[in-house]
């Protein structure tokens, strides 16, 4: 839910980050804090266990300046990726503008993926949010090891699409960033909508930024 | 279900806000007081300026707070409807608002907490009054400048660019 507020003309948006255990949420913001100028970046704050697990979130904010008259802000949350701390994971997406699901893309992490992303359909539904109509975009990190599944193979099992009922939104409409495939499609007469996605080595960086940039525009886009 | 929806408030309540916050602050003697939203965002501030950072602080304040509001039910209680630290010289007190919004009031030695509770008291009331009627208008949300989202684009482009 963002706040906009326009007697010191402020707009703030919440997104958050969502995933199974160790699969980078952290590592996503640690790398946003380290690249963004320190003019543009508020503090980060940790809730971590001693070994460094994240007990209730981490938080980032990032400001993006002053856009027509309003000063604009996006705060970047990450959730406990241990099911155990689902509680909180819960409270952190009350109010959220825009999520982003890291999957870890390790084979034997598949279940691990499949569970979480359950959990985050079923946490939004509590607070009576759809994911399918909130900005979403999903991540699949760890790209570099070799353990990792093949892309169709998360596509199939996270993002394999969900029923399109609106008339205005049945268009086929290709996937700007992956050429020859489709983010809306029809299939036996029923259409079908998949989120974006991007491969990603959040240690490095690779990817981290595509994927926020994606799910800030739609976050914003959905203001004006 | 739907997706979260945005909310916003202008000149004329943030005014109103003002004034009450300022009541609050003569009468109870705290030193400053904030409006935090159940999302974490910093609404308003009024009093002495914080030496601390105000952003992160309003984040974790909602956390505080909806972690609290979870041991509530837990007891069989709704909610708890206010909390309160205590440092050695510097407390806070926290109160919900209309269910919104958390009014958070930090004080010293130089006053007492009954008095800041008893004066936080009323002051819940008269901002529950200005959060619900700016709930309950019902009006569309105004929608951004033409070229606002151009602009943030650009910027996005910009700041996340690497």
């Amino acid at each position: 839910m963002s706040m906009i507020n326009y007697a010191s003309r402020e707009i703030n948006c919440k997104l958050v980050y969502y995933g199974p255990g160790l699969g980078g949420k952290t590592t996503n913001l640690e790398y946003v804090y380290q690249k963004v100028a320190p003019a543009s970046r508020g503090k980060m704050i940790s809730l971590a266990t001693e070994t460094e697990r994240t007990l209730f979130f981490d938080f980032l904010p990032v400001d993006l300046g002053t856009i027509r008259g309003f000063k604009t802000r996006f705060h970047l949350y990450t959730v406990p990726g241990q099911v155990y701390y689902n509680a909180s994971r819960k409270l952190i997406l009350k109010g959220v503008d825009g999520v982003v699901f890291v999957a870890d893309s390790q084979l034997e992490r598949m279940e691990a993926n499949v569970e979480a992303m359950q959990n985050l359909y079923d946490n939004l539904a509590e607070h009576g949010y759809d994911l399918t109509r909130l900005p979403f975009v999903v991540q699949y990190n760890k790209r570099d090891l070799p353990n990792a599944a093949p892309l169709a193979e998360l596509q199939q099992t996270l993002n394999p699409g969900w029923p399109v009922l609106e008339a205005a939104r049945q268009r086929q409409t290709p996937d700007p960033l992956h050429p020859g495939e489709l983010l809306v499609w029809q299939a036996d007469g029923q259409w079908f909508e998949r989120a974006p996605y991007y491969e990603a080595v959040a240690l490095t960086g690779e990817g981290v930024f595509d994927t926020l940039k994606a799910v800030s525009k739609v976050v914003l886009k959905a203001l004006g | 279900m739907h997706g979260a929806s945005s909310w916003s408030f202008g000149e004329r309540e943030a005014q109103r806000i003002t004034e009450i916050l300022r009541g609050l602050l003569r009468e109870s003697g705290a030193r400053s007081a904030l409006l935090v939203d159940r999302t974490g965002q910093l609404v308003a501030q009024t009093g002495e300026a914080p030496t601390f950072d105000a952003t992160a602080f309003a984040s974790l304040t909602a956390a505080d707070f909806s972690a609290n509001d979870q041991l509530a039910r837990m007891l069989g209680e709704q909610e708890f409807g206010a909390l309160f630290h205590q440092g050695e010289r510097e407390s806070m007190y926290l109160a919900d608002v209309a269910r919104r919004v958390i009014l958070v009031v930090l004080f010293d030695n130089r006053t007492t907490l009954g008095l800041v509770k008893l004066r936080v008291r009323g002051t819940v009331g008269a901002l529950a009054e200005v959060f619900t009627s700016m709930f309950t208008s019902g009006a569309e949300p105004p929608r951004m400048a033409d070229g606002f989202v151009g602009e943030a684009e650009d910027e996005i482009d910009r700041l996340f660019g690497e």
